[in-house]
């Protein structure tokens, strides 16, 4: 029984994990570095929903849309302002001005909103029970909206024309270009969708623990780590590896204290790069 | 009346010319095959017409516009698709959405010109929904082609098609090319395997350290003794 409960939880984790990692995984396809500043991202996110569901006490049905769309605004802002300026340079310095915006993005929501742990919905919500299983109803809201989501995602992806274009990119920038594909475009929707799937995802960490600043900051190595157990690149991979992180670390607390958790994902990634450096994935589509 | 006219074309990548002084024509539906020893600038001549060269002089026509200097999506909207020698597909896209994406620029017709493509590779049919990565080289080759063709372009730039390919499957590709010449797409290729290239060529052009050495029929060249000794490893 034990099992199945902290199966669960991972499940709920996993959901956010993964939601993350599709945006990383696919920033890093296409415009190849790794995004530090998408866990102030998710951040940002998760504050936006909080101004106006329990800030400004407007619908949650509101607030989610109005955090996603904000995000999205944002990360696009962000590219237009400062990673187009380096699209010809070493991905690396996207990588340094990335950090350079977490810090930013992070200091920014302390300066609005305080360093506080603050909570969408104060007062003590009881576990229900369902045949033993101990549960929270916004924790069915997690697992259900990850999952639409993430078929949302998939849709795009494999259906429309943008979505296409965005896999071909990833998969081989300059013969996308020789196509006459607009770059330029994808990478725009790649913003978009990447922005407003780290809203989601920190909207939902918001409401599985609780909001504080460093919120998205903290769980960016096990969305590095769930891009990278997928195949870096690959939104598909990163999905599978973002529940097979989430659940591994709540697993990890059957065997090992709770304050290890954080660095479960580490050794995951550590003993990925050793074994299977390409991802868990690999060799299957490529 | 030629397709492409490449005129006295002079350039490269970044400060050292590669090209100096080189001329080229496909007229239409004519096969033309550029071959060389390594560095000569083959697969950079092929490129400068496809914009991916700087030029510093001479001039590239194409069907009466003139496309020197111009970028590359300039020059595939004016009917030249490329098939890079390497890197030619999209891996992890299916067979058809390898196409799909090969004709992107398309507004109509995506269809249509997907059948025109499977008709001409008719093992790509059946492979539609399959990752292109998964593909063997010679399928995948078909696949590359395929993509290009989906522009309906009227002149195909292939760079060494049948590089590291096994021997069966090279004569499949010449084979391909001939079809799509004979759906009205003229070709310009640069080619290793030489010998077998320039039999199936109408024209050949012989390049050597980025200038023009022979140029002629394609039968000619290959009984050409200079030539043969020179370039075509005897």
């Amino acid at each position: 029984m034990e099992l199945l409960q902290v199966l669960f939880y991972g499940l709920v984790l996993g959901s956010i994990i993964s939601l993350g990692a599709i945006g990383v995984s696919l920033t890093f396809g296409i415009l190849g570095f790794a995004n530090f500043s998408h866990g102030d991202l998710m951040a940002f996110g998760a504050y936006v929903a909080f101004l106006v569901y329990t800030q400004l006490a407007l619908p949650f049905w509101l607030a989610f849309p109005a955090a996603v769309a904000a995000t999205a605004a944002l990360a696009i802002l962000i590219d237009r302002t400062i990673f187009s300026r380096y699209r010809e340079s070493p991905p690396v310095i996207s990588l340094i001005a990335s950090f350079g915006m977490a810090l930013i993005l992070r200091s920014a929501i302390q300066l609005i909103w305080g360093p506080e742990t603050m909570r969408y919905d104060t007062g003590i919500t009881l576990a229900e029970r369902f045949m033993g299983l101990r549960y929270q109803e916004r924790q069915l809201w997690i697992i259900g909206g990850a999952l639409a989501l993430v078929v949302l995602v998939h849709l795009f992806l494999s259906r429309t024309k943008a979505g296409k274009a965005m896999r071909a990119m990833a998969d081989n920038p300059t013969l996308a270009r020789l196509s006459g594909i607009d770059t330029e475009r994808v990478v725009l929707w790649t913003w978009l969708i990447g922005g407003g799937l780290a809203a989601a995802a920190g909207i939902f960490l918001g409401m599985d623990t609780r909001l504080q600043p460093e919120m998205g900051w903290f769980l960016l190595l096990a969305i590095f780590a769930a891009a990278v157990l997928g195949g870096i690149g690959k939104p598909y991979g990163a999905i599978a590896g973002g529940y097979i992180i989430g659940i591994v670390m709540e697993l990890s607390t059957l065997v090992l204290p709770t304050e290890y958790a954080p660095v479960v994902p580490f050794a995951i990634l550590v003993a990925l790069l050793l074994v299977r450096p390409t991802g868990l994935f690999a060799g299957r589509s490529t | 009346m030629n397709l492409l006219a490449v005129d006295k074309l002079t350039g490269g990548y970044g400060e050292a010319d590669i090209l100096r002084s080189v001329s080229l024509a496909v007229a239409r539906d004519e096969i033309v095959v550029i071959v060389g020893p390594n560095g000569a600038g083959k697969s950079t001549a092929m490129k400068a017409v496809f914009g991916l060269v700087s030029i510093r002089s001479g001039r590239i026509d194409f069907d009466g516009a003139d496309l020197t200097g111009k970028r590359t999506v300039e020059i595939v909207k004016h009917g030249i698709c490329f098939v890079p020698q390497t890197e030619n597909v999209f891996p992890t896209l299916s067979v058809e959405e390898n196409l799909e994406m090969g004709g992107f620029l398309r507004k109509d017709g995506i269809a249509e010109q997907k059948e025109k493509v499977f008709e001409l590779f008719p093992p790509l049919k059946e492979k539609r929904r399959q990752a292109a990565g998964t593909l063997s080289g010679g399928q995948r080759q078909m696949v590359a082609m395929g993509r290009a063709l989906m522009l309906d372009p009227r002149l195909l730039l292939l760079d060494e098609p049948t590089a590291g390919l096994s021997p069966k499957i090279i004569g499949q590709i010449f084979d391909i090319v001939q079809a799509v010449r004979a759906i009205g797409v003229a070709i310009l290729m640069v080619e290793q395997n030489a010998k077998q290239a320039l039999a199936i060529a109408d024209r050949g052009y012989v390049l050597a350290t980025g200038e023009n050495r022979h140029e002629g029929r394609g039968a000619d060249l290959l009984a050409d003794r200079e030539v043969a000794e020179l370039f075509l490893g005897g």
